[in-house]
């Protein structure tokens, strides 16, 4: 289980250890770790993911340009430059709602959702959403009409997957960044809708 | 036969928790941890595939009493001392702390002292 605290001491320790020795043999410099870790919060966050689905809610030639190759129109907006893994971004409709999760491990879109939520990764979410979403989506207070067809999408190393929310009704005046303001992470998983 | 991450499917787990974390990690170790594999993957030390190999290799047992960055602890380390960068065991050095993760107090010195302070071996992956 996550965050047993007795353990956090013990392991933090031995992580401690593990950076004094790596410095101490010229694996890494001083800095490195704290720059690699600053590096990865600054372009990891889920509001990237939220202004994504803003810009497609708003511009139908850019969503158009997502469904058809996420990676090259999310690199229109500055993100996943560089990045060798592949977007496939999957569109919420009136008769299908997607989610996405990782059965192997826990790939992750994570410089469009920030670091994943811990639920994510555990085995309970990972070995029961690809056999019973529709229950799953319910722990989570997310109930689909019975006749809603639920596409579960499971993430590789090479492709990553987004879900594209559906609009709320309510939006049609709303500037985009009010709109990505609305946006969750679990709506971009696909446990939650917006 | 299928390694243990391949939990597609597989029934026993119980109700997803799905509390919600507001922050990206829960301790600072698991930042550490994200760093360390971060900054030697940039410098070349070993590759994703690399890594996902390495968690993926761990015994069931193991694997499933680690929480998730303590897999890639055990995996950086793993990696690292296939790599002939540390030995086995080296982190324990310096009286090691119990199991309970009590400070290394004199009693613990002593047995180390003693060549009896392996009691953590299964843990360095």
């Amino acid at each position: 289980m996550s965050g047993d605290h007795h353990d956090d001491a013990l392991i933090s320790r031995r992580v401690r250890r593990l950076e004094t020795l790596l410095e101490e043999r010229g694996v890494l410099s001083g800095g490195a770790l704290d720059e690699a870790i600053d590096a990865f919060l600054a372009q990891s966050s889920p509001a990237n993911g939220a202004r994504v689905v803003a810009r497609a809610w708003v511009d139908p030639s850019f969503k158009s340009r997502l469904l058809a190759d996420g990676t090259a129109a999310v690199q229109e907006l500055g993100y996943m430059e560089g990045s060798y893994q592949r977007l496939r971004v999957v569109e919420n409709t009136e008769s299908v709602h997607n989610v996405i999760v990782c059965t192997l491990c826990s790939c992750y879109p994570l410089r469009l959702l920030g670091p994943s939520p811990s639920w994510y990764k555990s085995e309970s979410y990972r070995s029961r959403v690809v056999r019973e979403p529709r229950a799953v989506l319910a722990e989570f207070g997310l109930a689909l009409p019975a006749g809603t067809e639920i596409a579960v999408w499971d993430s590789s190393a090479e492709t990553r997957y987004m879900v594209l929310p559906r609009r709320p009704a309510d939006t049609e005046s709303f500037p985009e960044e009010e709109l990505a303001a609305r946006v969750t992470r679990n709506a971009l998983i696909g446990t939650a809708a917006v | 036969m299928a390694r243990i991450n391949d939990v597609g499917g597989m029934q026993g787990f119980g109700a997803v928790d799905t509390t919600d974390d507001t922050e990206p990690f829960h301790a600072d170790w698991e930042a550490r941890v994200v760093g360390l594999f971060n900054a030697l993957r940039a410098q070349g030390m070993f590759n994703t595939n690399e890594f996902r190999d390495a968690i993926e290799s761990m015994p069931a047992k193991e694997y499933l009493a680690a929480s998730y960055y303590e897999r890639w602890f055990t995996a950086i380390c793993a990696l690292l001392e296939r790599k002939g960068v540390i030995e086995p065991g080296e982190l324990d050095e310096q009286g090691e702390p119990t199991e309970q993760g009590e400070p290394a107090g004199l009693e613990a010195r002593e047995r180390a002292e003693q060549g009896e302070s392996a009691e953590l071996e299964a843990r360095d992956g």
